[in-house]
């Protein structure tokens, strides 16, 4: 008796968290509205399922409780019952999964006007590399990185040379210009997260990930990690502004290139890059 | 190791397999330590796999102290937090959930159930649970050991796991983490090929498969996928255990640590997530059909109603078993893997969802029109339908990539995996030990105890992993040792964090009941007596209770029927049990 009263409390009860709390997700600041979309989807189906299936069960609970006398029916089988409810089932997962797989193929389809932008990660902090005048980004390897080259550039790759560093500092993109994440780390996995822009992807050393979107709001975004990466894991954050096209030129412009940076240390040859080449590659 | 006689039954097919009665104990070393014996292992194993659960459940408590109450206590540091979830972890899903249902349950039932005279090879099954006790002093010993247990988080990612970055990367934890693992799956395959063949070869005269209780099926089920699922983890630990101490590089591409080269090049972290979902995947699975077996049984029991479509049961049983080889990657969708893979794993991870909802139907279904007795495991079943049943939905989220894409990572996630995979078997086991402990012992357990205890735990489960959910949707990564109050949040967690921390220290509190009453019961509950609840099947019908060695006395029960004839229409009791050669069912259960 009391359980089933429970079980209709535990309904109504989460209907309402759902619905009165004030713990929801941040209002998006990406394209990726559909992702949003489809997560509502999912509420709605499963939370019609949750409740059709839980006050049933409160149901039969209060009405074939044991009394004096009573008994149960025996009824060991009912095909039509079953591929009725099969297939009810099957819909409603195809409702789920259509839609889903839709955005996806989005999801995975980076378009041609997107601009590259690398995210370097390691413990535990966030650099970024954008590509120069060129608008591409020169090859980069691990066993490269030091003092003189935080981010692993190859000084022989004529694409690395205008390539923009932000070593350590915080990233801006325009809004409304489409960016390609691509995502590097040199130590241990990572995940470049911002909740506003929904997207999220691993960071793995040795190989290169990715995701793209395009910022759509203005404003100062926190940056998490969010692939556990090691004791500081809970502390690596970073900023990222989204700021008009013009004042992301103007940023731009301030940033020292790979060319620059190098000019600055007399170590950063590209033979000496080659002995370390040597040295820190495994056979 | 005389034979025994024969039954002659021209009903029912001929003993393909002599009678013989498993090796007696000689001393008192065999009998109650190096026992034979599997229901004595069953003991074993389960008290094992409790005693270090109690230790992954004061763990948890510390960890919810830090998110609850962050900066209160002082000796919570990241370090030995991420320690704590990672052992947690780790405990919880191997060393008690899988250990429980298949080395503890496993175990008891399997013999009983199917007319056997104990699992057919017990001496190995001995050895089984030895190896599996030194993979758990080994387990605790990384407790004690410099630097502490490896803090990696239970899935034990590369290059993280063995780097100095992570607690115990360079020191031993992560050593004796792999060791452990090791030894557990020895154990385990030398238990689990015994529960198989038991299964397969030593069931009693006229016990068909398709009579098997749905308990042995789950079981049965869960134990072939555990054969095939943890060899790939046995070799991914082994990899990486050459990793970390020979300087190999399976899993581990050039690096730079901290500003130093280290020697490793060429490897591929990737393919050890691939390898560890292999098996975890199939491991959500080992811990849900046995589960999902006990708790049909459980509900058809306590309802005096057969379990409603039978051999859907059976074949969801196993065609979730199958499906659930293919749908590991869909816990790699933001992993860096190809993103291609995300539409094939997502549709494989939803089509699962089919006939796992046909199981809850099929559960709820059972309480149609049926006579419930709101029994103790009655209860802790209608507490599992409501966590599974929420649980199995939210995995409708994460399973679909697209929407997995902003959740997962997140607390979302543990509220999940949580509901799904711990409360809800949790609640299948509480519920088979209220139910299964007369048996064991012969004495019921406390009522009064038993109800706080299920009240507080699932009322207070659900307070502490429904919330949760929204810390996730609000965007709290996992695995964080303080979030702060970040610009992103549509309201801070705090009181949220604190409230759910509240609910898990009074959850565990109330297990402390729950074990008083475990012990207490043995002396002073109310004498159990031959079949207390009335059940149809085979281990409740032993000549002694609790069953003594080799189970049957001098003859071998003969099986007529299957496990579900409840409420028969024209039988003089609301059961007829499996050993009644009496009136037969009506069509459908006619076949079975």
């Amino acid at each position: 008796m009391i359980i089933a009263i429970v079980l209709v409390l535990i309904v109504v009860g989460s209907v309402l968290f759902h619905m009165l709390s004030p713990w929801w997700w941040t209002p998006i600041a990406s394209n990726w509205g559909y992702i949003d979309t489809t997560l509502v989807i999912t509420f709605w189906i499963t939370g019609i399922v949750f409740i059709m299936v839980i006050l049933f069960l409160a149901y039969c609970v209060y009405a074939f409780r044991h009394r004096e006398g009573h008994k149960a029916i025996f009824d060991p089988e009912n095909k039509r019952l079953e591929v009725l409810l099969t297939a009810l089932t099957t819909v409603g997962v195809a409702a789920l999964l259509v839609p889903g797989l839709f955005v996806w193929k989005q999801f995975v389809t980076v378009p041609d006007n997107a601009i590259e932008v690398e995210v370097f990660a390691q413990q535990w902090s966030w650099s970024y590399r954008l590509p120069g005048e060129d608008g591409r980004l020169g090859t980069s390897a691990a066993e490269l990185v030091g003092d003189d080259n935080p981010l692993g550039i190859n000084p022989y790759d004529r694409f690395g040379k205008d390539d923009v560093i932000v070593d350590g500092g915080d990233l801006y993109l325009a809004k409304g210009q489409p960016v390609k994440m691509v995502l590097r780390s040199i130590d241990v996995l990572h995940n470049y997260y911002v909740p506003e822009f929904r997207a999220k992807m691993d960071m793995v050393p040795g190989m290169v990930t990715y995701y793209w979107f395009t910022p759509i709001k203005i404003g100062e975004y926190e940056v998490l990690c969010a692939e556990f990466c090691g004791t500081a894991h809970g502390f690596m954050r970073g900023d990222v502004y989204v700021v008009s096209p013009e004042d992301y030129q103007l940023w731009l412009q301030e940033q020292e290139t790979f060319a620059d940076y190098a000019a600055t240390r007399p170590t950063a040859t590209p033979a000496a890059q080659d002995s370390r080449l040597v040295q820190n590659r495994q056979p | 190791m005389a034979d025994l006689p024969h039954d002659t039954d021209p009903q029912l097919p001929p003993a393909e397999v002599a009678d013989v009665m498993p090796p007696h104990a000689h001393g008192w070393w065999s009998h109650y330590v190096f026992s034979q014996d599997a229901k004595y292992i069953a003991i074993q194993y389960a008290a094992t796999a409790i005693a270090i659960g109690f230790v992954a459940l004061v763990l948890s408590w510390m960890m919810r102290l830090q998110l609850g109450f962050p900066g209160l206590f002082d000796f919570i540091t990241p370090d030995a937090y991420y320690q704590f979830i990672t052992m947690h972890g780790m405990i919880m899903v191997v060393y008690l959930l899988t250990a429980l249902f298949l080395g503890g349950f496993g175990n008891y039932l399997i013999p009983l159930m199917v007319g056997a005279r104990d699992m057919v090879f017990p001496f190995v099954n001995m050895l089984s649970y030895w190896i599996y006790l030194a993979a758990v002093l080994v387990l605790v010993a990384s407790f004690f050991a410099p630097g502490g247990p490896t803090g990696a988080g239970w899935t034990l990612y590369p290059p993280q796991a063995i780097l100095s970055g992570t607690p115990g990367g360079q020191q031993a934890g992560i050593v004796l983490m792999l060791l452990s693992l090791i030894l557990f799956i020895i154990g385990f395959t030398m238990g689990g090929l015994n529960y198989v063949v038991t299964v397969l070869q030593a069931r009693t005269r006229g016990m068909t498969m398709m009579r098997l209780p749905l308990t042995v099926w789950g079981i049965f089920t869960a134990t072939v996928m555990a054969l095939l699922a943890f060899p790939a983890l046995l070799v991914a630990s082994i990899m990486m255990l050459f990793d970390r101490l020979l300087g190999t590089s399976f899993f581990m591409p050039s690096l730079v640590e901290l500003g130093e080269h280290l020697s490793y090049g060429g490897g591929s972290p990737i393919a050890f997530q691939h390898l560890f979902w292999f098996f975890g995947h199939p491991e959500v699975y080992i811990v849900a059909l046995p589960a999902f077996g006990i708790v049909s049984d459980l509900l058809s029991v306590h309802a005096r109603k057969n379990i409603f479509g039978y051999r859907m049961m059976v074949w969801a049983i196993v065609g979730i078993g199958a499906l659930s080889f293919i749908v590991w990657a869909h816990h790699m969708y933001v992993s860096g893997m190809h993103p291609y893979f995300g539409f094939f794993f997502a549709t494989t991870t939803l089509i699962i969802a089919v006939p796992t909802a046909i199981k809850v139907y099929n559960w709820v279904l059972t309480l149609w029109k049926a006579d419930i007795h709101l029994t103790l495991p009655m209860l802790f079943a209608l507490g599992f339908i409501v966590t599974f049943v929420n649980g199995g939905l939210t995995g409708l989220f994460l399973g679909n990539v697209v929407v997995d894409v902003p959740l997962s990572d997140t607390m979302f996630v543990v509220a999940h995996f949580h509901m799904v995979m711990g409360v809800a078997p949790i609640m299948v086991i509480l519920g088979a030990i209220y139910h299964w402990y007369p048996l064991a012992t012969g004495r019921m357990l406390n009522q009064t105890m038993g109800h706080i205890h299920f009240w507080v735990t699932f009322i207070g489960a659900y307070a502490i992993f429904f919330p949760m959910h929204y810390v996730g949707l609000v965007g709290v990564p996992r695995r964080y040792y303080e979030i702060g109050d970040p610009s992103f949040m549509t309201a801070p967690v705090d009181g949220l964090n604190a409230f759910i921390t509240v609910a898990a220290l009074t959850v565990g509190a109330a297990q402390m009941v729950f074990l008083f009453n475990l012990v207490w019961s043995l002396r002073h509950g109310r004498a159990a007596g031959h079949n207390p609840w009335r059940a149809t099947t085979l281990e409740w019908l032993t000549p002694v209770v609790p069953p003594e060695h080799g189970n049957w006395g001098a003859k071998l029960p003969l099986v007529y029927r299957w496990a579900y004839d409840y409420s028969l229409p024209g039988a003089p009791e609301d059961y007829v049990v499996q050993t009644d050669p009496g009136p037969k069912s009506p069509a459908a259960a006619e076949r079975l």
